[in-house]
């Protein structure tokens, strides 16, 4: 636990000792902000649906690009050689890296609060479990892309070819719910179960079903799971 | 202690080290000497937990790399070859890092960064970004961060590569001041380097050791006969030219002669000087010793044999 917090710790340093997380979190808070503030005011509701269905659709380009070096750099750079010969297990430094990434999502998502305090303060009837759920969806789902991030980070040590393996992978798990209407009926229920749409919409709509929760948890762990196997099969190579 | 048994290692169809053995014992200073790709790099990863060996087996104080890879690690401080450093950030957040997972907090890791940065020289650069240092200061950052929990092993690839000369000096006493301590084993290609440093040389060559032992063993092993270069003035071609007959243990070479000096090139074994002998027949035969420079094999002669005979057998 305690080498989970040190690698954490300075990847988060790292993250805002280059301007990497200020860019990232500004660009974050502008585009929700823009799609946000745009249909917020004409629709005249007091919830924040818009914000929770555009925020999947940033966090389609941004994960992989917040994640992307995470290990690839590592590689890149060389200093996974000096990480690999410290007596670190792989699992803590995968782990201390898929939460700094995860942090910073976090963040970027806590900087939407702002539309939700502009909707306390202008609004009526706020249903404030529906808040609540979509942002638990939404961390979720964060968390999601973040291990499928991590994932392609580990594969290459070129950041580019992360970021679109990250990219490819995110978009297969999110467009599967919208290609149902092409599948054979007997798959159907399989398709819909790995997309993470579906999961997501059911706990935006405020239903937080454990079938859902075990389905991100599940993602995140395989993919993690994956990264680590990654590491350790190259040092046999 | 660390002892490897005929640890092989191939990448693919490429077999990098090929079964080699040899022991390094504590306070023990080794250099590990070869051509580019050789196997030296592949065989430090090796020891220090980085890669699986193919074959073979490594054991550093009793403890196997494979049972017990954490715990050997921790016993050893490396500097991989090409130094990789987080250069965002600041000197001693990357020791502190560094520490941190060495279990060194606190006042500990205050005791730790205090005695490297007296043993490196980083006293200026503490608190710098890594990117903004120099490469000699890089260097010594890496190695401060190799020893930052005091190694009774340390393992440096290539550890002056890209120096200029001053800091190599530097960068070599201190490894000779640690190596009355503690286990050194530096790999380099640059022979002068390893000669000045250590106490023992180790030559792989296609990923087999080729040679194991001292300087002088090398040499003593290896060294054929001695070239002894004499400029004489007043000789006659023919008296030098049948030295031989006067002079058994001496061989007539080479002759050339300008400007009234007589160039010659002698030859004669390494346990038969005969230079005092030479020195009586100039003067009894007149003529004016201007020169005598005896010149023996060195350890870049035997190093040029060995690694050149290997490639023959390719």
């Amino acid at each position: 636990m305690f080498n989970i917090r040190i690698v954490l710790g300075r990847e988060i340093q790292s993250f805002f000792n280059s301007p990497m997380a200020y860019i990232f979190l500004v660009i974050f808070a502008i585009v929700s902000g823009y799609f946000f503030t745009n249909t917020f005011f004409l629709f005249g509701q007091s919830d924040l649906r818009v914000l929770f269905d555009m925020i999947p659709l940033v966090y389609l380009f941004f994960i992989p690009a917040v994640s992307m070096g995470l290990i690839a750099r590592e590689n890149n750079i060389g200093t996974m050689e000096t990480i690999s010969t410290m007596p670190l297990n792989t699992y803590e430094f995968v782990i201390g890296k898929f939460l700094a990434g995860f942090c910073l999502i976090m963040l970027g998502l806590l900087a939407t609060s702002i539309h939700f305090i502009t909707l306390v303060s202008v609004g009526t009837n706020i249903d404030y479990g529906a808040i609540f759920s979509g942002y638990l969806g939404l961390a979720l789902m964060g968390a999601t892309f973040t291990s499928i991030g991590i994932y392609a980070s580990s594969v290459t040590e070129n950041q580019v070819v992360a970021f679109i393996v990250g990219v490819f992978i995110v978009l297969v798990f999110y467009m599967l719910d919208k290609t149902l209407v092409f599948a054979p009926q007997s798959i159907v229920g399989i398709i819909q179960f790995l997309a993470v749409d579906y999961h997501l919409s059911n706990i935006s709509r405020g239903v937080i079903d454990s079938r859902n929760i075990i389905y991100f948890l599940s993602m995140i762990g395989f993919f993690i799971y994956l990264t680590i196997q990654t590491l350790e099969v190259r040092r046999w190579k | 202690m660390i002892k490897v048994t005929k640890l092989s290692k191939n990448y693919g169809s490429v077999e990098a080290v090929q079964s080699i053995s040899f022991d390094l014992k504590d306070g023990e200073i080794v250099g590990f000497l070869g051509a580019n790709g050789a196997g030296k790099t592949t065989t430090l990863k090796m020891i220090t937990g980085y890669l699986v060996p193919s074959e073979g087996s490594i054991k550093v104080n009793d403890m196997d790399i494979i049972d017990d890879t954490h715990e050997i690690q921790k016993q050893i401080g490396y500097l991989p070859e090409l130094n990789p450093l987080y250069t965002e950030m600041r000197v001693y957040e990357y020791l502190e890092f560094l520490a941190g997972i060495r279990k060194i907090t606190g006042k500990f890791f205050k005791e730790a960064l205090a005695r490297v940065v007296e043993q490196c020289g980083l006293k200026g650069v503490v608190h710098k970004n890594i990117s903004d240092c120099s490469k000699g200061y890089k260097q010594r950052i890496g190695l401060a961060a190799a020893m930052i929990h005091d190694p009774k092993i340390l393992i440096l690839d290539e550890p002056v590569t890209g120096l200029d000369p001053n800091q190599i000096v530097e960068i070599r006493k201190l490894i000779k001041s640690l190596g009355k301590e503690k286990l050194v084993f530096m790999s380099s290609h640059i022979l002068q380097e390893i000669q000045a440093t250590v106490d023992r040389i180790i030559i792989i060559n296609n990923g087999k050791i080729v040679a194991n032992g001292t300087s002088d063993e090398l040499m003593g092993d290896f060294m054929g006969n001695v070239l002894l270069n004499m400029e004489l003035k007043g000789a006659s071609i023919e008296s030098i030219e049948h030295i031989q007959a006067k002079l058994p243990s001496v061989k007539y070479i080479s002759l050339n002669e300008s400007k009234g000096i007589q160039s010659v090139q002698f030859e004669y074994g390494k346990n038969k000087d005969p230079r005092e002998e030479l020195f009586k027949y100039a003067v009894k035969n007149k003529w004016s010793i201007l020169k005598m420079n005896p010149r023996t094999t060195n350890l870049e002669d035997i190093f040029r044999d060995l690694t050149m005979e290997g490639n023959k057998d390719v």
